[in-house]
C-alpha cells in the first residue's frame, strides 16, 4: 500500500500550510513593532503585571509608543492597572486595542470576559485537560495576530507564572523573545525564578535584566543580586512598596538603553 | 491528511465537511476511479483539538476573521445553538461582535441558557433590531 508521500495529489486540508499561514499572519502584524519583551517570572504573586503596567506607562511618557499584551488569560489584570477598561473595537480586518493611561495600547482577556467570570471554552468538558492548553495558545496567537498594534517601539507581554505561555510565545514568534525577569527578594522566589531564567536561556532568549519588586523590611533575601550574578545580567531596578513615578521613568530609560531590535521575519 | 482507495490504489478526493452541531465533525472523500465514498467521523474531543489549532479539515474556504477562535469558542454567558451560530455568521463581520453581545445580554437578562434562531427572532422583535 502506498504511503502519504507516495501519493502525488495535493493534501486538500493542508493543515501544515494553515499553521504556516497563521505564523505568517503573526509576523506581518508585528512587522512594525520594534521590540517585543516578555515580562516573566517562575513565581506567582511577585508583581509582574504591576511592573509591566508601570514600565509601559513610563515608556509611553518618554515618547516611545508602547503596547501591552496581557498573556495571563486566566487572571488578567492589565486593563485596570493601565486604566483601559474599554472594550476593544472590532474593525474589518483587525481589532483596535484599548488605550489606557499615557496612551499605552493594550489587549486583555479582561476586555472580553464579564466581571468575575472565568475563562471558559466551549467544548467537551470531560476532556478539557486534552484541549484547553491548545485553546489558550490559539487565544494568544489571535491577540498577537489580530490586534491592530500599529507602529510600536515596545510591546510588553505580561506572562502568567510558569513556562507554558513563554514556550507558546517562542513558537508563535519563531524565535525566543528578550526577557525581563521580575522577582521579590526572598530565597523561595529566587529558586523559582532561577528555573524560568534557565529555561529562557536554554530557549535562546536574551536576558534584559532583573527587576526586584516589593523591596523593604517585609521580605529578606538578595534574590535579584544572586540571580544577576549567576546569569551575568543586571539588576535594572529595585522597587519599594510605594514607588514614585521617577523610579519607573529610570527603569524605562534603562530598558531603552539595553534594547536590541527584534526581527520578526515571516 | 490524504485518503487512499486501497482497492483502486487511487488518492481519494475531498467531498464535503459537515458540523452536525453535536460537537462532532464529518468529512467525506470519494475515489475518482470507483466512486466509493468514505466518511471520516471525529468525536467531540478530536473535533475540539482540530478547532483549537485554528485549522479546518478540507482546507479553508474563507480567510480567518479577527478573533475568530476567541469569539466562537469562548462561552461567556449563554450557549449558542448551531443554527443560531450559523445565522450569526451572516451578520457583517464588523458589527458581528456587537450584535452577538446584544443577543447575549438579552438572553442573560431573561435567564435564557441557549440562544436559538427563535430566541433571536423574539429579541429582534422586542428590541427593534431590524436586519440583525
Amino acid at each position: 500500500m502506498r504511503t502519504y508521500h507516495d501519493l502525488p495529489g495535493p493534501d486538500r486540508s493542508g493543515l501544515l500550510e494553515q499553521i504556516t499561514a497563521q505564523r505568517r499572519r503573526v509576523a506581518e502584524r508585528l512587522a512594525e513593532v520594534r521590540q517585543i519583551v516578555a515580562v516573566m517570572s517562575g513565581k506567582g504573586g511577585v508583581g509582574k503585571s504591576y511592573v509591566t503596567a508601570h514600565l509601559a506607562r513610563a515608556l509611553a511618557r518618554s515618547g516611545r509608543p508602547t503596547g501591552v499584551l496581557d498573556a495571563d488569560l486566566n487572571g488578567p489584570t492589565i486593563p485596570s492597572l493601565l486604566g483601559a477598561p474599554h472594550t476593544p473595537i472590532p474593525k474589518s480586518r483587525a481589532i483596535e486595542p484599548a488605550v489606557g493611561s499615557d496612551g499605552v495600547k493594550c489587549i486583555s482577556m479582561a476586555h472580553l470576559l464579564d466581571d468575575g467570570a472565568p475563562l471558559v471554552f466551549r467544548g467537551p468538558s470531560a476532556d478539557s485537560f486534552v484541549w484547553r492548553g491548545a485553546m489558550e495558545a490559539a487565544a494568544l496567537r489571535e491577540f498577537l495576530a489580530d490586534v491592530a498594534w500599529g507602529s510600536l517601539d515596545v510591546l510588553l507581554l505580561d506572562l502568567p507564572p510558569g513556562m507554558q505561555r513563554y514556550i507558546e510565545l517562542c513558537d508563535l514568534l519563531g524565535e525566543a523573545p528578550p526577557v525581563l525577569t521580575v522577582t521579590i527578594p526572598t530565597p523561595e522566589s529566587r529558586d523559582a525564578v532561577r528555573r524560568s531564567m534557565r529555561a529562557a536561556v536554554d530557549r535562546g532568549s536574551q536576558l534584559r535584566g532583573i527587576v526586584e519588586n516589593m523591596v523593604g523590611p517585609q521580605f529578606s533575601g538578595r534574590a535579584a543580586d544572586e540571580l544577576a550574578q549567576e546569569f551575568a545580567t543586571h539588576v535594572l531596578a529595585r522597587i519599594p512598596w510605594h514607588p514614585g513615578p521617577e523610579l519607573w521613568d529610570k527603569l524605562a530609560t534603562r530598558i531603552a538603553q539595553t534594547r536590541r531590535p527584534t526581527a520578526h521575519a515571516p | 491528511m490524504k485518503f487512499l482507495c486501497v482497492e483502486c490504489d487511487q488518492q481519494m478526493a475531498f467531498g464535503e465537511r459537515r458540523l452536525p452541531g453535536d460537537g462532532t465533525l464529518a468529512a467525506t472523500f470519494k475515489c475518482p476511479s470507483c466512486g466509493r465514498v468514505v466518511a471520516m467521523l471525529t468525536n467531540p474531543m478530536e473535533t475540539q483539538l482540530v478547532s483549537s489549532l485554528g485549522v479546518e479539515i478540507g482546507g479553508r474556504t474563507v480567510p480567518a476573521q479577527p478573533f475568530e477562535m476567541i469569539e466562537t469558542m469562548m462561552t461567556a454567558g449563554p450557549v449558542w445553538s448551531h443554527d443560531a451560530q450559523e445565522r450569526l455568521t451572516r451578520v457583517p463581520n464588523f458589527v458581528r461582535g456587537m450584535v452577538k453581545k446584544i443577543y447575549a445580554d438579552y438572553a442573560k437578562e431573561r435567564g435564557i441558557a441557549e440562544i436559538t434562531p427563535a430566541i433571536m427572532d423574539t429579541a429582534r422583535a422586542e428590541l427593534g433590531l431590524e436586519g440583525m
